[in-house]
């Protein structure tokens, strides 16, 4: 294992330039995660629309401070749900989700789903930084799961 | 007396197995992670071992051989451990680590608010513990979270008030307002003796005097401290010394808390059971003298006996020898550091009272990918808030790299260390 395994060069720009960053009104609903052991956080701001049955991410933004791997993650995040069905943006999660879980399980990774995130890969292997890594998708996660509920009350 | 004698950090490090070991396809292990815990030398495993192999029985109960052997381990483990830090072994008290040393006596102001609130009677001097609402704690902006969170709780629940002695940008306790931080008011002071985070060396024994003239109770923090300086309990003018096992060569799973007898004496118990009790009846129970009744249930007798050998490989070092090669060691960090363009020391980027936890940020490189490319050379240090997150807030800064020495560590470890903050910087393009 070497050290541009997990830092490859697709990672390193998304962190240099990353998409989606600053945020954006208006908004449905926003949320803050942090990493407690390290420190790092994320402000995730989301709206969608479209018929009930199929939702659309009509919109992605973020803003928050962490190293390479979480701000890169972030910006990877976006461009794979932003303007996507709701169902196939949560797929992506799921899809990234489980090549986190790469080092451990055998699995197939969906480069559709995925698109630049498959370069997270080499991040699997460092269990340290795997929540770096997850911390901005879980936050889509988690505010994407609040404006399908509010919308539904 | 021991002699003085030069550390021969040659021959320490042998004592160390896993320093031998490499890491990360076959890097050198440089072990520059101390503060958060350090390695162990092979005669504090052997004790461990020959405890579980000759002696292993529950301490304090049973009438048979070997539980006499293994009490009489754990005993004498109590007595040595005691006399490092210059105390007498009744008034130490073994807990599960430092953190509930530092709740053992946060706890102790909850129980005896508790109790005079319902006018139960209270031990002798136990009064000194009882909080109203609007009385204060004072801590510093320094405090490892151990020595923060209880606290905020304790306020949470009693009505008392968390007050802090603020930072210089050096990173020194700011002591210009101490006539209002300290007053009659304050029932407690709890500060670190060397901060985990800055490396800051706090004059304990004057703070302790502030204390005293208050009345207050006072509390040390010394997880820093015991493991990496001659240490008496009896100079620092403190009620209660909490520290950790697992920081000075010792096993984890054992703390420290040394108290004043008469405060001890004064304190309930917050974790209650076997052991620490004197009668039980259905009706309720009354409990035994500090400190067996501040250890309920079986006791950790291995760690005792292995934290015991601890502190007799430091003494064979000489507590006065350990202190200034790690002083020197850290004078040569700190101008490492120094030297580096795009490196700035979080904390006094100075030798002078600062210990040998040396945080830094690197400019434009997160501390966690500075971390990574460290791991990478071998070089293993802590990155993050080191559970001092308020510190870290004060300086600006979400995260730091952390080195810290223990005594195995020298100065090629630290030329080592210096290659990787470079190559970091090199590879995330900061430095050409």
């Amino acid at each position: 294992m070497r050290l541009e395994d997990m830092y490859q060069e697709v990672i390193l720009d998304h962190y240099r330039a990353p998409h989606g960053k600053g945020l954006t009104e208006p908004f449905d609903v926003e949320v803050h995660h942090v990493n407690p052991t390290c420190g790092d956080e994320i402000t995730l701001r989301v709206v969608l629309s479209g018929d009930r049955g199929a939702p659309v991410v009509d919109a992605v933004s973020f803003d928050g401070q962490g190293c390479s791997i979480s701000q890169a993650a972030a910006s990877v995040m976006h461009d794979q749900v932003n303007g996507m069905p709701l169902s196939q943006a949560m797929a992506s999660v799921d899809a990234f989700s489980d090549l986190m879980r790469s080092a451990t399980q055998e699995i197939e990774p969906d480069e559709e789903l995925l698109g630049d995130a498959i370069a997270f890969e080499g991040v699997a292997k460092y269990p340290a930084r795997i929540k770096c890594a997850l911390l901005s998708w879980m936050a889509f996660k988690d505010a994407a799961a609040q404006s399908t509920a509010k919308a539904n009350e | 007396m021991n002699q003085p004698h030069v550390v021969d950090v040659d021959r320490i490090r042998k004592d160390f197995p896993i320093l031998s070991r490499t890491v990360r396809d076959g890097k050198p292990l440089v072990y520059l992670d101390t503060a958060a815990t350090s390695q162990k030398p092979t005669v504090v495993l052997d004790a461990e071992r020959h405890f579980y192999e000759n002696t292993n029985a529950a301490v304090h109960r049973g009438a048979h051989q070997l539980a006499e052997e293994a009490t009489d381990a754990y005993e004498s483990a109590r007595a040595r451990i005691a006399g490092f830090v210059g105390g007498e072994p009744n008034d130490l008290v073994f807990t599960k680590n430092a953190t509930e040393s530092l709740n053992l006596a946060a706890y102790s102001f909850l129980n005896a608010t508790l109790k005079s609130r319902q006018n139960l009677a209270l031990n002798p001097g136990e009064d000194r513990f009882v909080l109203e609402a609007g009385d204060e704690i004072l801590v510093t902006e320094m405090e490892h979270h151990a020595n923060l969170v209880p606290w905020q709780e304790l306020c949470a629940k009693t009505g008392a008030v968390l007050r802090w002695i603020p930072l210089t940008d050096e990173g020194r306790l700011d002591l210009a307002d101490r006539s209002e931080l300290i007053n009659e008011r304050t029932k407690c002071v709890s500060i670190v003796h060397q901060s985990n985070i800055l490396g800051t060396i706090n004059d304990v024994a004057l703070i302790g005097e502030y204390a005293r003239r208050v009345g207050a109770v006072y509390v040390v923090d010394a997880c820093q401290s015991v493991p990496h300086m001659p240490f008496d309990v009896s100079t620092l003018g403190a009620d209660l010394v909490a520290w950790s096992g697992h920081k000075m060569l010792g096993p984890t799973g054992i703390g420290c808390l040394w108290g004043r007898s008469e405060t001890l004496l004064a304190m309930s118990p917050f974790i209650s059971g076997g052991s620490m009790i004197e009668t039980v009846t259905m009706m309720g129970s009354s409990f035994a003298k500090p400190p067996a009744r501040f250890e309920a249930g079986v006791p950790m007798a291995a760690q005792a006996v292995g934290l015991a050998t601890a502190a007799d490989y430091l003494d064979d070092l000489g507590m006065d020898n350990v202190c200034a090669y790690e002083h020197a060691l850290t004078g040569y960090t700190v101008d490492r550091l120094n030297e580096l363009t795009g490196v700035r020391i979080i904390g006094p980027d100075n030798n002078v009272d600062r210990g040998g936890a040396i945080s830094f940020v690197v400019d434009d490189v997160h501390s966690h990918d500075v971390g990574q490319v460290l791991d990478d050379h071998g070089v293993a240090v802590r990155v993050g808030h080191h559970c001092a997150a308020p510190t870290c807030r004060r300086f600006g800064v979400s995260s730091t790299v952390r080195a810290s020495l223990g005594i195995y560590n020298d100065e090629r470890d630290i030329d080592t260390l210096i290659a990787a903050i470079t190559d970091a910087q090199r590879f995330f393009g900061v430095r050409v």
